[in-house]
Parts: C-alpha cells; sequence; structure tokens
C-alpha cells in the first residue's frame, strides 16, 4: 500500500469516527455519566490493590485488628462502589448502544427507500442484506462491549502506572522495559494474525459464495449427475478455508499466553531487583509485595484492548460500508407538480376544484402562484428519447409515440428490445439520457415522483407479495380500500376462487414471497392489487405470462373491464392478447420499426406479420 | 447431541488430544508459578536470602518459558482440531446434501441449507476452538487452586463452601434468565431481516405503488421491537461481571480478617496469605469462565442440532440395494397405474391412476393449466421423485431399479426453473458431457438456436456468466440450458416450459432441430403454447392431476374439449391468414 493510500484510508476511518461519533452524540448525557462511572470502577480496581497492601504491611503484620476491622470496611466500601459503578455504567451503555444502533438502522432503511432503481441494480440484495445482519451486528458488538472495556483498561492501565511510579520508580524502569517487549509481541502477533484473519474473511466468502450458489442450484445438480464434480471443487474451496482459518485462530490464541507469561518474566526480575533493594534497605517488604501485585494486574487491560482491537476494526469496516449508503444520491426529484383529487364543476366540465373526497377525478396542481389544476387524463407522449442503464449501450434510441387518453398501447418485441424499459421510464424509475416524456402535457421531471407513480398503476414481469394476509397484499394497491373493493378487484382479477379455497381465504397469510403460490396465482394477486389502486395509467408487464391460456381467457373480461377508461401500456408474448389495442409498436433492438393497429399491421405484411404467423426470425 | 460429532472429529483426534493435554499442563504452570511467587516473598525477600531469590527467580523464568511454549502449542493444536471439525462438518453436510432427493432439498428449503452450510458451522468451529482452552483448563485450575489453598491453610478454605455455591446460583440464575430474552431477540432480528429482504426484492412495487412511507411504519415497528427486546436481553447480562465482582470481593475482605489472625498467631505466613488471596480469586474467576464455556456451548448447540438434522435427513431417494442395472436400453416410457402425491399425510393426490406409453424415439407434447400436474409428472421419469403407487418404466424397466446415476444420465431434464452457474458458457454446457469436443459442442449451439447469440456475446464461449447466470437474458438463458441437456445425449429428453422466453420463431427452430438430430431420442415437451406441441406423436391433456385425453393434434381436435379451448384463445385472430 502506497503511503497516499495508506493516509486516505485513515482519513476515511476519521470521517467514520467522526459519524459514529454524531450517533453516539445524542446520547452525550448518559456518554458523561458512564464515562463517570467508569473512572469510579477502574479507581476502585487500583485503590483496592493498593489498599491491600496498607493492610498487610500496616495492619495484620501489626495485629491491629481494631484498625484492620476499619481498614476492611473501607476497602469493602470501595469495592463495593467498583462493582456497583460496573454495573450501572453497564447497564447505560446498553441503553446507548441499542438506541445507537436503532437510529443507524433506522437511517439506512429510511435512505434505501429514497435511492434509485438503479442502485438497486448495481448491488445485490446480499451485500445489502448484509448491511443490516453482518455491519450492524458488528457495530453493535463494538459499543456493547469494546467501548468501555477499552475505555475502562485504558484507565486501569495509567491508574496501576502511576501507582508503581508511587511506590517505586527504579522498579518502574523495569516494568516499562516488559512492557515495551509486550507491546512489540503484540504488535508482531497482530500482523501476523490481521493476515491470516483477513485470508480467512476472504476464503470464507469464497465458500459461502459457492455453497449459495450451488444449493441454489441443487436440483440442476441432481439432473445432470453433477454431485461429485460438486464435491470435488467444494473440497478444494473447504480446504483452504480451513488452512486460513486455522491459522487466524492459532495467532489469535498465541497472544493470551505470551503476555501471560511475559507478566510471570517480568515479575520474576522484580522480584530478585525488588529483593536486593529491600536487602539494601531502599524498599520494605509490604511496598514490594504490592508493587508484585501491580506487576501482575498491569499486562490485563493490555489484554483486553489488544482482544477488541479486531471487533473494533471489524465495526469500523462495517460503520464505513453503512455510511458509504447513506451518503448515496437519493433518487432525484425536482419535480413540483402534485396530485390531487378533484371535482368537477357540474356545469363547466373544464372547471375543476380540489377536494379532499374521492370523486373518480384527478388533477395535476401546478406550482403556480394560484396552485392552477389541470385535469389528470392520462396522455402520455415521448419525444425522441434516448436511454442506456450505462454509458456504454445505448437501449432506446430515439422512442417517440404518443398514446391519448384511454388508449391501449402495446408493445412487441424480442427479449431485450426495450419493451420493458420504455414502462420502466414512464413513472420515472430511471432518467431519461435525451429527449422528453410528457404526461398531459407536463413533463414528467417537473412532476413530483411519488405523485407520478400514485397515478400509474402497474403489474411488473415478476410479482412479489408481502408477509401478511392476501387481503394486505392486495390492499398494498391502494390503503384505504375497503374490504368489499379488495374482494371487488380479487374478482375481477379471477384470483377470487383459488383464494376461496385456501385456509383461511382471504386471511391467509402469505410468508416468503408468496411461497405456496403458483406463479399463475401470484400474478392474478398482483392484477387485483392494481386493480384496487384504480390508477389512470396502467402499465401490465408480462402480466399474464405465467397464467395458461384457458385461465386467462378466463380473465380476460376481468381484464378488459379493467383496462376500460385508462391509457395501458401492454407488454405481452401472446400477440392474441393485444388484438385489440388501439396502437401496437413493434420493438427491435431500441427503435419502433412499425407502429399501427393489428388490422393496419397485418396489411403492411411487415415484422408484425411475420411475428403473428410465426415466420419472423427474432433473437 | 455433542457426542453425535464426534466421528468427524477422527481425523483431528490427535490435535484434539494434544490440545488437550497442553490445556492442562498449561493450567497446572498458572498455579504452580504463584507457588513459587509465595516462596520468593516468604523465604527469599522476608529474609533477605538473595541467593534464593535469584535462583527462584530462575526458575520462574524457566517455568514461565515452559508455560509459554505450552500455551502455543495448546492454540495452535486447538485451532488444528476445531477448524478440522468445521471444515470436516461442513464437507460431511454438504456431501449429504448431494444425496438428498427433491423432497428432501424441499423440506428444508434452500435458505435454510445454506444457513445450515456456513453460519451454523462457523458457530460449532469457532466454540470448540476456544472450548477445548476453557472446558479443560477452567476445571483443572479451580480443581488445583481449591486443593493448593486447602493445603495452605485447612481452615481458611472453608470460605469456598460459601463463595463456590453463591456464585454459581447467582450465574445459573441470570442464564435462565437471560436465556429466553436472546430467544426473543433472534425471533425480532429475523422479523427484521425478512422486513428488510421483502423490500430488497420487491423494490419496484414498493416504489411503484409509492408506498415507502408504509414500509418506513413497519420497519419502524419492528426495529423498535428489536431494540427493546435485545436491551432486554443485554441488561441482565451485564449483571454477571457486577456480581462475580461482588463474590470475589467479598472473599478477599474475609479472608484477609481470618487470614490477618492466622498470620498474628503464627498459623500462616503473609506470602501465604496473599497466594490464598490469589488461589481464591483464580476459583472465581474458573467459575466464571466455566460458565462462559458452557454459555457457549449451549449457544452452539441449537447449531449443532441442526446441523445434525441435515446429517441425520433419511434419504428417501437411493440406489437399489441389490445388483442396480447399469444400462438403459432406449427411451421407452410407461407409466402403469401410477398416482402421486408430495406430502405423504396429503389427501389429494397431485396425479391419479395415470396409465401412459411412450414408444421410444416418439414426441410427445404435454398440456394443461396451473397446477394439473405437468411437471410432476414428468418430474418422476428421471426418478426425482418416487411414484406413491404404480410404477414408472423406462426402456423397460421400474425406475427403481437403475442406479441413479444411469437413469439420470440417460433421461436429460431442462427444469421450469433455470439454473446456470458462475463461469464461462463452455464450462456450463460441459455440465451436460466432460469430454465434449468443440464439434459437439458447436453442434447442441446451433440445434438450441444458442450460436446466434453466444458469437454476438464478447468472448463468445468463453464469456463468464455471473453467479446464477445473471449476465445472459431468460431466453438466452433457456436456449442454454437446453444446449447443455442436449450434450448429455439422452435417451430420453423433457423439456418443462423450457422455452416460454423464447420467440416462437425460435421455438419452432428449435423443434425442428429436434426432429432432425433426435431421432431416437424420446422428446417429452410440456408447453404452453399449442403452437409448440401440435406435431407432436402424442399430446397428452391433463387436468387435476389425471390424463383426460390422449392422442394427436387432429383427433384431439375433435374429442377434447379442453384441448379445443385452449387451442382456440390461442388461435383467436389468427385466422387472417387464410
Amino acid at each position: 500500500m502506497s503511503k497516499e493510500q495508506q493516509i486516505k484510508k485513515t482519513n476515511k476511518m476519521k470521517q467514520t469516527l467522526g459519524k459514529l461519533a454524531g450517533y453516539l452524540g445524542k446520547y452525550k448525557l448518559i456518554l458523561v455519566l458512564v464515562a463517570c462511572f467508569i473512572v469510579v470502577s477502574s479507581f476502585s480496581m487500583v485503590a483496592g490493590t493498593y489498599f491491600l497492601k496498607i493492610i498487610i504491611n500496616d495492619y495484620i503484620l501489626l495485629g491491629d485488628f481494631a484498625g484492620l476491622l476499619k481498614m476492611l470496611v473501607i476497602l469493602g466500601s470501595i469495592y463495593l462502589a467498583g462493582a456497583a459503578s460496573a454495573y450501572i455504567y453497564s447497564r447505560l451503555m446498553v441503553r446507548v448502544a441499542q438506541s445507537t444502533i436503532q437510529d443507524i438502522r433506522t437511517d439506512l432503511f429510511n435512505k434505501m427507500q429514497q435511492l434509485s432503481i438503479a442502485y438497486f441494480d448495481r448491488h445485490t440484495h446480499g451485500d445489502l442484506m448484509s448491511l443490516y445482519t453482518n455491519d450492524i451486528d458488528n457495530i453493535s458488538e463494538a459499543l456493547n462491549n469494546s467501548l468501555t472495556n477499552i475505555i475502562s483498561s485504558l484507565l486501569t492501565f495509567i491508574g496501576i502506572i502511576i501507582m508503581m511510579v508511587v511506590l517505586s520508580p527504579v522498579l518502574s524502569l523495569v516494568t516499562f522495559v516488559m512492557l515495551a517487549l509486550m507491546f512489540g509481541i503484540i504488535k508482531m502477533f497482530g500482523k501476523k494474525s490481521k493476515y491470516y484473519f483477513g485470508m480467512q474473511q476472504q476464503k470464507m466468502a469464497d465458500v459461502n459464495g459457492y455453497i449459495e450458489e450451488m444449493i441454489e442450484g441443487q436440483k440442476v445438480v441432481k439432473v445432470f449427475c453433477h454431485e461429485d464434480q460438486a464435491l470435488e471443487d467444494f473440497k478444494g474451496y473447504n480446504e483452504a478455508l480451513r488452512e486460513a482459518s486455522t491459522g487466524a485462530q492459532t495467532y489469535a490464541g498465541m497472544m493470551m499466553p505470551a503476555l501471560g507469561n511475559l507478566t510471570h518474566i517480568s515479575y520474576a526480575i522484580t522480584c530478585c531487583i525488588g529483593g536486593l533493594m529491600t536487602i539494601a534497605g531502599a524498599f520494605d517488604v509490604g511496598s514490594l509485595v504490592s508493587y508484585l501485585q501491580y506487576v501482575r494486574q498491569v499486562s490485563q487491560p493490555i489484554a483486553q484492548v489488544s482482544q477488541q482491537v479486531n471487533m473494533i476494526l471489524a465495526a469500523l469496516a462495517g460503520a464505513e460500508r453503512i455510511f458509504n449508503v447513506l451518503e448515496e444520491e437519493p433518487e432525484v426529484d425536482q419535480g413540483t407538480v402534485t396530485l390531487c383529487k378533484a371535482e368537477v364543476d357540474s356545469k363547466d366540465c373544464s372547471k375543476l376544484t380540489e377536494t379532499d373526497q374521492y370523486t373518480g377525478h384527478w388533477a395535476w396542481k401546478m406550482n403556480d402562484a394560484q396552485g392552477t389544476l389541470k385535469e389528470l387524463r392520462g396522455d402520455v407522449q415521448f419525444k425522441n428519447v434516448v436511454f442506456g442503464y450505462n454509458e456504454k449501450k445505448t437501449i432506446l434510441k430515439g422512442i417517440s409515440l404518443y398514446a391519448k387518453p384511454g388508449q391501449k398501447i402495446a408493445f412487441v418485441g424480442s427479449t431485450g428490445a426495450g419493451k420493458t424499459t420504455i414502462t420502466n421510464l414512464i413513472n420515472r424509475f430511471y432518467e431519461i439520457n435525451s429527449g422528453t416524456i410528457t404526461y398531459d402535457g407536463i413533463d414528467i421531471k417537473d412532476i413530483k415522483k411519488d405523485d407520478l407513480r400514485k397515478s400509474i398503476g402497474i403489474v411488473l414481469q415478476d410479482t412479489h407479495l408481502f408477509t401478511g394476509t392476501i387481503t394486505e397484499n392486495i390492499r398494498y394497491g391502494n390503503l384505504h380500500a375497503t374490504d368489499e373493493e379488495v374482494i371487488a378487484a380479487a374478482k375481477l382479477a379471477n384470483a377470487h376462487s383459488f383464494i376461496k379455497h385456501l385456509p383461511h381465504g382471504y386471511d391467509t397469510v402469505l410468508t416468503g414471497d408468496g411461497e405456496g403460490l403458483s406463479q399463475g396465482q401470484r400474478q392474478l394477486l398482483a392484477i387485483a392489487r392494481a386493480a384496487v389502486a384504480n390508477p389512470p395509467v396502467l402499465i401490465m408487464d408480462e402480466a399474464t405470462s405465467s397464467i395458461d391460456t384457458r385461465t386467462e381467457k378466463l380473465i380476460a373480461a376481468g381484464m378488459d373491464k379493467l383496462m376500460e377508461g385508462r391509457t395501458v401500456f401492454v407488454i405481452a408474448h401472446r400477440l392474441s392478447t393485444i388484438r385489440n389495442a388501439d396502437a401496437i409498436m413493434v420493438l427491435e433492438q431500441g427503435e419502433i420499426i412499425e407502429r399501427g393497429n393489428h388490422e393496419s399491421l397485418l396489411e403492411q405484411k411487415g415484422r408484425y406479420y411475420q411475428l403473428y404467423t410465426g415466420k419472423a426470425q427474432l433473437h | 447431541m455433542i457426542k453425535k460429532l464426534m466421528p468427524y472429529m477422527s481425523k483431528y483426534k490427535k490435535a484434539l488430544g494434544l490440545a488437550v493435554m497442553f490445556a492442562a499442563l498449561e493450567a497446572v504452570f498458572e498455579l504452580l508459578i504463584p507457588l513459587v511467587m509465595a516462596r520468593i516473598v516468604d523465604v527469599g525477600i522476608s529474609t533477605g536470602d538473595m541467593s534464593y531469590t535469584v535462583m527462584m527467580g530462575i526458575l520462574m523464568v524457566v517455568m514461565a518459558l515452559i508455560s509459554l511454549s505450552f500455551g502455543l502449542a495448546l492454540s495452535k493444536y486447538a485451532a488444528i482440531a476445531g477448524q478440522g471439525l468445521g471444515a470436516e462438518l461442513r464437507e460431511a453436510e454438504y456431501r449429504k446434501i448431494q444425496t438428498y432427493s427433491f423432497k428432501n432439498i424441499e423440506k428444508f428449503s434452500t435458505a435454510s441449507l445454506i444457513t445450515r452450510l456456513t453460519t451454523d458451522v462457523t458457530a460449532v468451529q469457532n466454540a470448540v476452538t476456544m472450548g477445548i482452552k476453557l472446558l479443560v483448563r477452567a476445571p483443572m485450575m479451580l480443581i488445583c487452586a481449591c486443593i493448593l489453598a486447602t493445603l495452605i491453610s485447612p481452615k481458611l478454605a472453608l470460605i469456598f463452601l460459601v463463595s463456590m455455591p453463591a456464585l454459581i446460583c447467582a450465574i445459573g440464575f441470570i442464564i435462565m434468565k437471560v436465556r429466553p430474552k436472546f430467544e426473543m431477540m433472534q425471533k425480532r432480528i429475523d422479523q427484521m431481516n425478512t422486513t428488510v429482504q421483502e423490500n430488497l426484492v420487491g423494490i419496484r412495487v414498493v416504489k411503484a405503488f409509492v408506498r415507502a412511507k408504509k414500509e418506513k411504519e413497519k420497519f419502524k415497528k419492528s426495529n423498535d421491537e428489536l431494540r427493546m427486546a435485545s436491551e432486554g436481553a443485554f441488561s441482565i447480562v451485564v449483571f454477571s461481571m457486577p456480581v462475580m465482582q461482588l463474590v470475589m470481593f467479598a472473599s478477599i475482605i474475609v479472608i484477609l480478617w481470618n487470614g490477618g489472625h492466622f498470620v498474628y498467631n503464627g498459623e500462616l505466613t503473609i506470602g501465604n496469605l496473599t497466594s490464598f488471596v490469589v488461589y481464591s480469586n483464580q476459583i472465581l474467576i474458573s467459575l466464571m469462565m466455566l460458565a462462559m464455556a458452557l454459555m457457549m456451548i449451549s449457544r452452539s448447540i441449537a447449531s449443532i442440532a441442526r446441523i445434525i438434522e441435515v446429517l441425520e435427513e433419511e434419504v428417501d431417494i437411493k440406489n437399489p440395494e441389490v445388483s442396480p442395472i447399469l444400462e438403459v436400453k432406449d427411451g421407452e416410457i410407461e407409466f402403469r397405474n401410477v398416482s402421486f402425491k408430495y406430502e405423504e399425510d396429503g389427501d389429494q393426490n397431485n396425479l391419479e391412476n395415470i396409465n401412459l406409453k411412450i414408444k421410444a424415439g416418439q414426441t410427445i407434447g404435454i398440456i394443461g393449466g396451473t397446477g394439473s400436474g405437468k411437471t410432476s409428472l414428468v418430474q418422476l421419469i428421471p426418478r426425482l421423485y418416487d411414484v406413491t403407487q404404480g410404477e414408472v418404466l423406462v426402456g423397460g424397466v421400474n425406475v427403481k431399479d437403475y442406479e441413479l446415476e444411469t437413469l439420470r444420465n440417460a433421461v436429460a431434464m431442462v427444469l421450469q426453473k433455470n439454473t446456470l452457474f458462475s463461469g464461462s458458457i463452455r464450462e456450463n454446457l460441459k455440465w451436460g458431457n466432460e469430454n465434449a469436443t468443440d464439434e459437439q459442442i458447436d453442434k447442441v449451439c446451433e440445434a438450441s438456436c444458442a450460436n446466434e447469440f453466444i458469437s454476438r456475446l464478447p468472448g463468445g464461449l468463453e464469456m463468464d456468466l455471473g453467479q446464477g447466470g445473471v449476465n445472459v437474458s431468460g431466453g438466452q438463458k433457456q436456449r442454454l440450458c437446453i444446449a447443455r441437456a442436449l450434450l448429455k445425449e439422452p435417451k430420453v429428453l423433457i423439456l418443462d416450459d423450457s422455452t416460454s422466453a423464447v420467440d416462437t420463431a425460435t421455438d419452432a427452430k428449435i423443434r425442428a432441430a429436434f426432429g432432425k438430430n433426435l431421432n431416437g431420442t424420446t422428446k417429452i415437451i410440456i408447453a404452453q403454447r399449442v403452437n409448440s406441441i401440435c406435431e407432436a406423436d402424442q399430446i397428452i391433456v391433463l387436468d387435476d392431476g389425471k390424463i383426460c385425453a390422449v392422442g394427436t393434434h387432429d383427433e384431439l381436435m375433435i374429442h377434447s374439449e379442453i384441448y379445443r379451448d385452449v387451442y382456440n384463445s390461442q388461435q383467436e385472430g389468427a385466422g387472417f391468414s387464410e
């Protein structure tokens, strides 16, 4: 690592520490209390040892039992205060640690909700999930134990050193030499164990990655009788992990015996030199005995801290990852136009007034002085829209299209032609590179994102359900929907009959993204969810791809009713389902190559005709 | 429970033995050293015998060095044994999972199997590495310290009769209290993770329906609950340290008071009194360590139990015990009175009384609504599940009589849920046949129409597919999966809705290639589109787990209402071409 990188890394760590301190700052008062009690507790440990000397030297040896009793009471009080403050600061720290962790989790989750879809495309679920599990755990662990431990160890250490110097400056020199030796050893072992821990971490990631992938695909492994090969590969990864983790654990475990026995050696040397001093009359037996006590104790805080260092570093690394996410730019939203419910004047249809009541009419509220209302009609226009998920590859190359209110627009084309991409742009999941998209004549960039999306219902290619009852999942489309409305939506989507057959009907609790339901059933629920939202514009992205054709036919009437009076964008593989669209766009490699209704397109005898008759050669 | 782990330790028995031995020796030295310390103070320093002091000092240095080497050796062997056991367990689990049937896999669920292979094993191996040290050291120190203290002063040692039970009771009480709290905490963690996971997976839904606020509220609730649960658990844990300190300090005071009198009476030396205090502390610390070790082990017991569950799972599909048949004659298939259900205690059969005869080399189409049993039916052929009743024959032999590998090599199946693995396209295709030549690979890629896009990919066949094959689209994935299956040169080829993401034209081309190249192979195609199967020799119409019609397209158009329905629903509007 170059020096520059090193500095950069240190700076980054400082920033992370600063931010972490920011979170802790909220609990400043409690932390001050914690610090006070740590001081009391550390002080009582050191003082206790000191009193031991006085008791032995001045009372026991002299046989002063009345005095001894008094001293023991004092010693007892010191100890009691120590134990009590140890409890108090630990308990307070639990509160601080858990509250801080809670704050960080909240910020992280709230941030996540603001990030763009593109962000989620770039990061795997596993990576994001591990922020909440591993990284948060590490911070929590560090706050729970390490922080107070390090402070109290530090204080104890300082206290012991002071006492040693007070007792005998000469002997302290011996101790300092030994301490220097200990630090040297810690550094040596630390370096070794850091290397192996890094390796262990990496090998562990390899093994876990391999296991995850293979177990996910275990059924394919079985079908191809690939079990032996899979086991062979696994053994390689497993062995590498075993070697690395054995090294890591070995070096981690060596620190304690090394420190402990160095202390013993230090003790022996101190005995010899101290003994000589006593004989020479420069020291007394009692002082030597209690000095030796300190010699025994001095390595404990060092050992404590060196054990905590790894934990602290892990916590800081985790905190850095979390803060990186918190620093991500949220989804751009500079829109000011909002959506509101509107009442149409009974005499003058063009006159709108804002209302809180559901009227079936919606309007865009401009961000001007008068708060002009513009009726929401569902008029969507694309003008020369160019878009790519990344700079390298342009997906849409100058798309222009016009959907009049209430029209059904269908997109046809092979996988990768850009059908889903177009629908993703309407609700601004992604930002376009150039061109404009307007909604009722307003540039969608000027509409507040939340309001834009509220006006557009969408049934996605992959259905996602949430833990909760069937009713709750349908109601996701419209939180204010009554039970009757939910059931009506389910009936419309033809989901009612299978829901009725579930063990608890509409109250059946779904878990694990709707485990136990077939793909088709899940899609029916997604359609019901969109139906209950009752949006002016509807996007159906392969909404019926997993529904078999018979069921599809059964829900056709419902679908027609759902689409009635709305602007609808449909993507479908089965051309029969889009036959009645007002306009069909045939896409190829990001361009609209044909457009028109079913009949006119067939007459053109172009690509659509070929597709429809199965003669086309698509990739 | 722990006994069941012993077989996996066998390879590292020596390391374990050495670790235990060194742990014991280290503990002995750790106790002997304070004795020497006491001698130095009592004999050397008090009497001013300098040569004695130096001698004992040197002895102590030597002992420290010996103890150090024991400590280092212990650390090494404990790591070898613990991490070795972890590796063995992981491998044993993985090996066992390789023998699992689909049913076994489903019983555990993929996510749970992954946890059992990763997190659980790590917990066990670290518990063992730490446990060896603590479990040997702590009792050893405890016993030796008791003996030594008693030797110094039997009368003073009576105090242990009070202090030890007091500490044990206190810690036992804390552990008892904290346990349910930790369980609660774990439950809350799981709940919160579920919420996060669902938001990650369904982020488009959340955004499309503008439900960030609702999700934030949901998260806030689980976050609050988690904080309360963990605070509840940790607030009990923090009792343990002060409690131990209290018992320890109380003992010291009592010892000093009584010991002081003994010293005054000449029954005890000052050095011995100091040693006694040290031993007393050692005894209580050892108890504490023992408690910690037990707590750690009990936490890993849950992990051990989960691992054992995987290892002891009864695999329900195994090779036949006596002389398995090692060759599949041809691709003839017969179902005789087959009934099947996924759950043994389920009350409804997923397949009911299926009778079917398929000649080798025929093309069979299967069609039917969602849940009609199409996938269940074909999964019985390569024996991914066993029939509940009746029998399935391939090449005239009951599938249960084949060696599994023989059967599955002869029956290639492209699953509905396709999976590709990280590695190049070529490596993935070679799953079908490890020794496939370039020509063979080219041939299957052509037949599956995969060559059309492979040639356009950067790197062609060598392009890395990424974890789970993320670097190719759905339709491309399906074509690669078909190519992979073709490379097996199977006697039976089953496509379970495997071209759903491929456009109609390509689909037709793939089928044409089958007709040309796979004459001897029995082809079974499950499809949603009638077009994909209408040219088949036999079409099976399934409804609600029963065969409701079998025949060619023309026959079914006359006899089967369901088939006609499906056909018409897909052909509406197609009449333009006439």
